[in-house]
């Protein structure tokens, strides 16, 4: 026994490493269950997912009725789920844009160090703290013509003033819009003034004693260093667009007609009450593609643009 | 040999006799005014013998609620008892044997004979084994009529869906909804499924819904009734409602001139204090085809591996169906009882129309027991986006329902 110890001691000791993957062992022993638990719920379950797109499923899961691309051409042809996807593009891009913009300006605001600064914070990120539920009835009653902004206006004499979004088709999305904004674009300021916090004093001492004015100085130095809390609040706000519905739920219930629909309303839907398993696993692969299509330039970015910086 | 079955039989006998009482949640989605009054009447009737019914009520809609309890049962907390529509909803869950079989039940209380119209049955019938108690019928095909708003435009009450069409002119000029409609997409479709009974006659809608004849629902009976839809879209134009109660709420105060809403609108009259034929009108089948649909609420009993909740389950569906229940049950209800030999004197005027009808036989399969609800829903969709967007052409929604009828299973 001692002998044979003592021989593979000693052979060992001449090869410089054992190979990386036995490196660090105890640190990956520890590590299995979460890597187990990744690799089950997440990528097993979404394979599982995918998969199950591909059959007639109805109430149950039937992964024996294979029908191949069936519930993707019902999909793509079915009205509803071309709104909410128009729907999903046009609350995406406005929310991403507006609430980034609203928030780096609201940011910029309080980092001039104001007065009442933790009020003023707290108030604007006070609606972060409620759910999307309350937050569309809220704004429901806000948007309702006889009880809301539009009484409200009228009553101060305006008599022609109309703004009923959530009636109008052509524009409901945007009554959305109105309260997804209100909802989140304090969260992404707290997101943006951390990020201002982190920036060095010396460099605004710097651009004072060149004269550069303040607002310069934010479009040309400081968003350049804050890249990437911009980019953590990008993919944060849009995870958020993506998986919209309870504000939609709460707000509209998808109307009127069908003029506010989303993706995710439609996959709960189809599952659960259409009993059509199989057609609302193929929507939300899709939605799944439209994660990743944020995700792969989010990661390039990340991790890829690091190697060559 | 012997001894063993006399002992067998023993303890059978001891089993049967011991059953111990059992709590039995019940879950469903009865829960406005008239609902809740209902309910309680089985409630009350299960009370009174040895075991209790815990009342799982689930606010919203059959819509809210059938997923939350098909997922219950699919996940392995089943429910002692559940409402669902009988029909083509619960047909996997009986496939894939998660719901208990009621034939013994049945066939001690001789079901087959009292249950009237027997489709009832038939709906809860999967390979010659009964699945579900039917405790009402509830059919789509009424028009309400407000006597207030005729009355204030200065004409007669209308008498069939022409009349109304021709009295609706005159109603906007009074300042009048001609039509109330809610926004949900069940309202809408259930419309449209009363208007196809009345113009298209019922030998087109069971060649559209019991046989899927896309052929039938392209032609030109189908292209009447989506002519109708459009024009009941004009009408209901300025009905800017979600529910349904508020929709009949326009009819009972008198804003709108009427709504096209199944029988159980009629508890919300009941609730105003409003008279039939004094206060408001009811025509059956629009007035046009006076036919019912004979849709209707059932009871399904998920399997427990527990004799004794097996044993109270059973003991609750032979309750459901006896006659003193139907009568309290469905009297609060405003429904029609499954069974033709109770006794309902206490029925109001539109009730009494609706056994009428029964009576003579003038029935449909509901919607929901010959369509799924995948394509339930997909013609769902179609109407409520139909309803709510002038710019779509009767043309263009009969070419779309034609082709969701061809592809339904």
């Amino acid at each position: 026994m001692s002998v044979t110890d003592t021989e593979t001691i000693s052979a060992r000791t001449p090869t410089p490493r054992p190979s990386r993957l036995f490196r660090n062992k105890s640190a990956k022993i520890a590590s299995i269950p979460m890597v187990f638990t990744a690799l089950v719920v997440f990528i097993g379950c979404t394979i599982w997912t995918i998969y199950h797109s591909f059959t007639r499923s109805r109430l149950l899961p039937a992964p024996e009725k294979w029908v191949g691309l069936e519930n993707y051409e019902r999909l793509w042809s079915e009205n509803r789920w071309l709104i909410s996807i128009e729907n999903l593009a046009i609350y995406g891009a406005c929310s991403l844009v507006l609430s980034l913009c609203i928030g780096f300006v609201l940011a910029a605001l309080l980092d001039r160090k104001i007065r009442f600064e933790n009020t003023i914070r707290t108030i604007i990120l006070y609606p972060f703290a409620l759910s999307f539920v309350v937050t569309g009835l809220a704004w429901q009653w806000i948007l309702n013509p006889s009880l809301g902004l539009q009484n409200v206006v009228r009553n101060w004499g305006w008599e022609s003033f109309t703004f009923d979004p959530l009636n109008n088709p052509e524009i409901v999305i945007f009554g959305i819009l109105i309260a997804g904004i209100w909802q989140g674009s304090g969260f992404v300021m707290v997101l943006l003034l951390a990020g201002m916090r982190g920036i060095d004093e010396d460099i605004w001492k710097a651009s004072r004693v060149e004269g550069i004015p303040a607002w310069k100085t934010y479009i040309f130095i400081v968003i350049p260093m804050m890249r990437p809390v911009f980019i953590t609040a990008l993919v944060i706000i849009s995870a958020g667009i993506i998986k919209v519905y309870d504000l939609v739920v709460a707000q509209t219930s998808g109307g009127p007609g069908i003029a506010s629909e989303v993706p995710a309303k439609y996959v709960i839907e189809k599952m659960f009450q259409a009993q059509n398993l199989g057609l609302g696993f193929a929507a939300s692969t899709m939605m799944l593609l439209s994660v990743l299509v944020v995700l792969i330039p989010w990661a390039y970015l990340e991790f890829g643009g690091k190697k060559n910086g | 040999m012997k001894l063993t079955t006399k002992l067998l039989s023993a303890t059978a006998i001891c089993a049967a006799s011991s059953a111990a009482a059992v709590d039995l949640e019940v879950t469903h989605w009865w829960t406005s005014g008239g609902e809740a009054a209902a309910v309680s009447k089985f409630a009350e009737a299960f009370n009174a013998t040895e075991h209790t019914w815990v009342d799982g009520a689930i606010a919203g809609s059959g819509g809210t609620a059938r997923p939350i309890i098909i997922s219950r049962i699919l996940g392995g907390d089943p429910m002692g008892a559940t409402q669902l529509n009988h029909g083509r909803q619960a047909e996997e869950l009986i496939e894939a044997g998660l719901l208990l079989d009621l034939t013994d039940v049945a066939e001690a209380e001789g079901w087959k004979d009292i249950v009237n119209p027997p489709s009832l049955l038939d709906a809860c019938t999967v390979d010659g084994r009964i699945y579900c108690a039917p405790v009402n019928i509830h059919s789509w095909q009424w028009i309400w009529l407000s006597h207030q708003a005729y009355a204030d435009a200065g004409i007669d009450v209308p008498s069939n869906w022409d009349e109304f069409v021709a009295s609706a002119p005159a109603l906007e000029a009074a300042g009048k909804i001609p039509l109330a409609m809610g926004q949900q997409p069940w309202q809408s479709s259930g419309a449209f499924g009363v208007m196809a009974v009345a113009i298209a006659g019922p030998d087109a809608w069971a060649a559209v819904n019991n046989d899927k004849n896309a052929e039938v629902a392209a032609g030109p009976e189908y292209a009447a009734v989506f002519e109708a839809a459009a024009n009941a879209r004009a009408f209901a134009a300025n009905s800017n409602v979600q529910d349904w109660n508020q929709a009949t709420n326009l009819v009972i105060t008198g804003q709108a001139g009427g709504q096209i809403m199944g029988d159980w609108a009629q508890g919300e009259f009941q609730v105003a204090g409003q008279v039939a034929g004094e206060d408001y009108t009811c025509l059956p089948g629009l007035g046009v085809n006076e036919i019912i649909s004979t849709g209707g609420d059932a009871f399904y009993f998920p399997v427990q591996d527990d004799a004794d909740v097996e044993a109270a389950q059973k003991e609750l569906a032979a309750l459901l169906l006896s006659p003193q229940v139907q009568v309290d049950f469905n009297l609060a209800k405003g429904s029609l009882p499954i069974r033709g030999d109770v006794d309902l004197m206490a029925a109001n005027d539109c009730m009494k129309k609706g056994l009428e009808i029964l009576a003579a036989g003038n029935i449909l399969k509901d919607g929901s027991q010959s369509l799924t609800p995948d394509t339930t829903s997909q013609i769902e969709d179609l109407m409520v986006e139909f309803w709510n967007d002038p710019s779509i052409t009767a043309e263009d929604a009969q070419s779309r329902y034609a082709a969701i009828i061809a592809e339904a299973d």
